[in-house]
């Protein structure tokens, strides 16, 4: 295979937690907050992976597969919470959760 | 001896009973403990006097060390007492004299709800006055110099409930606690500069390194000077003591007739070295006598109400205890302190015993011709007056106030002017309590007498009335054929090793007494001298018996007549105006008011927002606006909250980037 | 190869802003897949088949299936796209914007002063993942199970009826 400069897939990587940030603090749906959370976290396993094929070693690997369990477990309960989030409020806007200001 | 400690002991310990339990107890027995304790004190110091005289400890002086009070450096305060010839008469007077007036009270005070507070506090009195007699150290004088303050308070204020007698205990307590800031000051200095807090060491050391007229001296005598005037309410601190008439008669007899009054002269002759050491300030002590026994004798010309006749009359007297001081007379001021408490106390006893039975009535102008329903009380009364006022002979006042007259004019501290105006108050206080006596007890039948004194106020009238004229005949001069200087004698100890300039040519002067340092030459020189001496102290103590005997017969002459409104306002014939300004002590509450209390009222209101509060509420009004401002950024939006978060990790990032 | 790589890239990062701008929750999701898929083939020409394979198959297979079963669950239909619609105004664009600008262009200037390997050239094979796994990251597989365990009850529990 022909060899990627390691610097351009990081700066991918770069590029798309970038977009994932501002995704998230852009948008005021919960739903849509929480795929911007997934982007970022798929920017950063990616940058492991490149981390790991520069050394050719595993560990980048076994990196991103701890990563996607933490991102499983966690949508699973954000979804939950999102859920019941829409039983109290009916409706989806995290402005509106906002008991605890002052 | 070695009983001394029961002399303090005893009252506080009643005092502490009294205190903790005593509104559980019966009546009897508040009064058995109240007066029973300083009566057991009384029988301790005649038992420790009598051992004292016939066979005298070394040095005739005893000190019973309790236990150590503090020790840091060598500022080694112990408690304990000091006895010696001048503190074993203060020892007596105050329990034997404390002792009849608590006896008398018992009665006095029968229908107060507050019968067991009252001897509490009368108990706190007398062992903190003991502790300021019997002290060995500075410390533990200002110990019970504090304690009688506040007593002092307490007592004057004890029918509280009444306006006038909290402002009258509160007027007591700041005035003397004026003077009390300068005898601390004092009392620094003397503790820096000689080393010890202890009395006799210090007075040793003072001696030796100090030279007379030394500033040093000088500045620690009108200190301590200021704390005297003070408590003995003198110029210019007297005003309290006519107001401190307000609390019950048996506290004007004991505090401020027999005891607390005369700690300022205690104090100035306990510490007489030092005043030897400065003799200006000793000229300023003298001076402030006179001017005081002139301007007290004037006021109580002018006064309506019998206590504070009385009042104005301790004044004077203390006066001339001070008179006696300055002039370096200490055995004589010691002397005079002893008689006046005899019959000053039994002069205000006696007051109360009227006021008591004409149910609570102390205006003069409404009373009459008691002596047909009092006649004890009347006898004792004109016993007390009499030697009050010096009555040539039989009277013990006559003894002691002939013997200051006589330092004065001869003292080398004295000076003729001095003893003119000794002579001139001699004359106003015969005139003054004559007054009172024609006004009270002759005269057509005013008031009722409700009721009669009972035994336990008869009783100590008549022994106080029997020491008024006894006590005198301890210190009979040679003129009167008596040569029996028992008292000054038995002061010398005390006062001994004062010498530090030629002894006085006085004979009845033991203060500076020819003792085994001086030679056979000056009791030769001496001897020569008593001819000239005896007749020239003849001379005087004419003068001062013509003096007190014409003053009976001039206020014989005006108050035995018919009752006049001019009589109201003291001597007829001399300019009303004058009179009033007399009756008012010279204005000077009316200069005190105008001076300090206005200002400082003003200051209080117009610092009323108190300006340094201002600061501290600054400070959290600023913390407030801060609580405030950050409250804002707690918007409970989740977006902000990672705008945040994502703000403040690209800062942080940039900071590492750029390091 | 190179020009697979940036073909791949450019697909992710154009899906990504397809993403997070769209107002449709199920385009979003559609889009996000399309990124993740992009994300997998750049696996695989970094010479990681089995992550790629695990993208596809866990993340895009799973997650994004739960997101989308919580979207329909939801159900919210036409007046969900209005309400984003409305809440989406351009101007809420621009501060966001501006902290992204910063971070990218932090990235880039911390990436450029470094000299870089090539990458991809060598495959590591899933063997090689697996046998890490299970000797040196053993305690970290364990834990990522406890992390599932957990999640597992707490959503359990979040989604319990009350009785």
């Amino acid at each position: 295979m022909a060899a990627i400069p390691l610097i351009n897939v990081l700066f991918i990587a770069g590029v798309l937690f970038s977009i994932g940030m501002v995704g998230l603090l852009v948008r005021r749906n919960v739903i849509f907050m929480l795929i911007s959370v997934e982007m970022m976290l798929n920017a950063a396993g990616l940058a492991f992976v490149a981390a790991g094929s520069r050394w050719v070693q595993p560990d980048g690997q076994v990196m991103f597969l701890f990563i996607l369990a933490m991102a499983a477990a966690e949508v699973s309960v954000g979804l939950a919470l999102v859920i019941l989030l829409y039983h109290r409020f009916k409706t989806l806007d995290t402005d509106v959760a906002s008991l605890m200001r002052g | 001896m070695q009983n001394l400690w029961l002399a303090p002991a005893l009252p506080f310990a009643s005092f502490l009973i009294l205190a903790l339990v005593g509104t559980r107890l019966p009546r009897w027995l508040v009064a058995t403990l109240g007066a029973g304790s300083v009566g057991l004190a009384a029988l301790v110091s005649l038992s420790i006097a009598s051992k004292f005289i016939t066979s005298p400890p070394p040095g005739h002086e005893f000190t019973q060390t309790l236990w150590s009070w503090v020790r840091v450096g060598n500022f080694q305060p112990n408690i304990a007492l000091y006895l010696d010839p001048l503190a074993l008469m203060m020892l007596l007077v105050v329990t034997v004299v404390g002792f009849f007036i608590h006896l008398y009270s018992t009665q006095y005070m029968q229908d107060d709800p507050r019968y067991a507070r009252f001897f509490s506090y009368m108990n706190l009195f007398v062992g903190s006055m003991l502790m300021l007699v019997l002290g060995d150290n500075l410390l533990l004088l200002y110990l019970g110099w504090e304690g009688v303050g506040l007593c002092s308070f307490l007592l004057i204020g004890f029918w509280f409930q009444e306006q006038a007698n909290a402002d009258a205990a509160k007027k007591a307590f700041v005035v003397t606690r004026v003077g009390d800031a300068f005898m601390a000051i004092g009392l620094f200095i003397l503790f820096n500069q000689l080393g010890t807090i202890d009395i006799q060491d210090m007075l040793a050391r003072a001696r030796l390194n100090w030279p007379v007229g030394s500033g040093l001296a000088i500045a620690a005598a009108a200190l301590l000077l200021g704390g005297a005037v003070g408590k003995s309410a003198q110029l210019p601190l007297q005003t309290w003591l006519p107001d401190a008439m307000a609390g019950p008669t048996p506290v004007s007899a004991l505090i401020h007739a027999a005891t607390m009054v005369t700690a300022g002269v205690y104090l100035i002759a306990r510490m007489h070295v030092i005043y030897e050491l400065a003799p200006s300030v000793m000229t300023l002590v003298a001076v402030i006598g006179a001017l005081t026994l002139l301007l007290a004798g004037f006021t109580a010309l002018t006064q309506r109400d019998i206590k504070r006749v009385l009042a104005y009359s301790t004044i004077s007297q203390i006066g001339y205890m001070f008179l006696a001081l300055g002039v370096g007379a200490w055995s004589a001021a010691a002397f005079h302190l002893m008689t006046h408490a005899f019959f000053k106390a039994l002069l205000f006893l006696a007051a109360g015993a009227v006021i008591y039975a004409l149910h609570h009535e102390q205006d003069m102008f409404k009373m009459g011709g008691l002596r047909k329903q009092l006649p004890f009380v009347f006898w004792v009364f004109l016993i007390g007056g009499a030697a009050l006022a010096g009555f040539p002979l039989i009277t013990a006042g006559f003894y002691s106030k002939d013997l200051i007259l006589w330092e004065t004019y001869t003292s080398p501290h004295g000076s003729k002017y001095l003893w003119a105006a000794g002579l001139f108050g001699a004359f106003m206080t015969a005139l003054y309590t004559f007054r009172m006596i024609f006004l009270v007890f002759f005269g057509e039948e005013n008031a009722h007498v409700h009721h009669r004194p009972g035994v336990r106020m008869l009783l100590p009238l008549g022994v106080l009335a029997v020491l008024s004229i006894i006590g005198g005949f301890v210190e009979v001069p040679d003129t009167l054929g008596g040569g029996k200087h028992t008292f000054t004698e038995l002061l010398a100890p005390s006062f001994g090793e004062a010498a530090a300039h030629e002894p006085a040519p006085a004979v009845g002067d033991a203060a500076f007494p020819t003792g085994a340092g001086v030679n056979e030459t000056a009791t030769a020189e001496q001897a020569a001298e008593h001819g000239a001496d005896h007749s020239k102290e003849m001379q005087l103590q004419i003068i001062a018996a013509v003096t007190a005997l014409l003053g009976i017969f001039v206020a014989g002459r005006i108050f035995l007549r018919k009752r006049t409104s001019a009589m109201e306002l003291g001597v007829p014939g001399l300019p009303a105006a004058l009179q009033r300004f007399w009756a008012t002590g010279w204005g000077f509450d009316a200069l005190y008011n105008s001076l300090f209390v206005r200002p400082l009222i003003s200051f209080a209101r117009f610092n009323r927002s108190d300006a340094f509060d201002l600061i501290y509420k600054f400070i959290a009004w600023l913390t407030q606006r801060g609580h405030f401002a950050l409250k804002e950024t707690q918007t409970g939006l989740l977006r902000w909250y990672a705008a945040g978060i994502a703000a403040g990790a690209i800062v942080v990032l940039t900071l590492a980037v750029l390091r | 190869m190179r020009t697979l790589f940036f073909a791949a890239s450019a697909v992710a990062i154009f899906s990504s802003l397809m993403t997070i701008s769209s107002v449709n929750a199920v385009h979003a999701l559609l889009y996000f897949i399309v990124s993740l898929f992009s994300a997998a083939l750049m696996f695989y020409l970094l010479g990681a088949p089995f992550v790629a394979a695990l993208e596809v198959i866990v993340y895009a297979g799973a997650i994004i299936v739960l997101f989308l079963f919580a979207v329909m669950l939801l159900n919210l239909g036409r007046s969900g796209v209005e309400q984003e619609k409305r809440l989406l105004r351009p101007s809420v664009w621009i501060g966001p914007a501006l902290l992204a600008v910063v971070l990218a262009a932090e990235l880039v200037y911390v990436l450029s002063h470094g000299t870089y390997a090539p990458v991809g050239v060598e495959v590591v094979g899933a063997k090689k993942v697996g046998i890490s796994l299970f000797s040196t990251y053993l305690l970290g597989v364990e834990l990522a199970s406890m992390l599932l365990l957990a999640g597992l009850v707490g959503t359990y529990h979040l989604g319990r009826k009350e009785s």
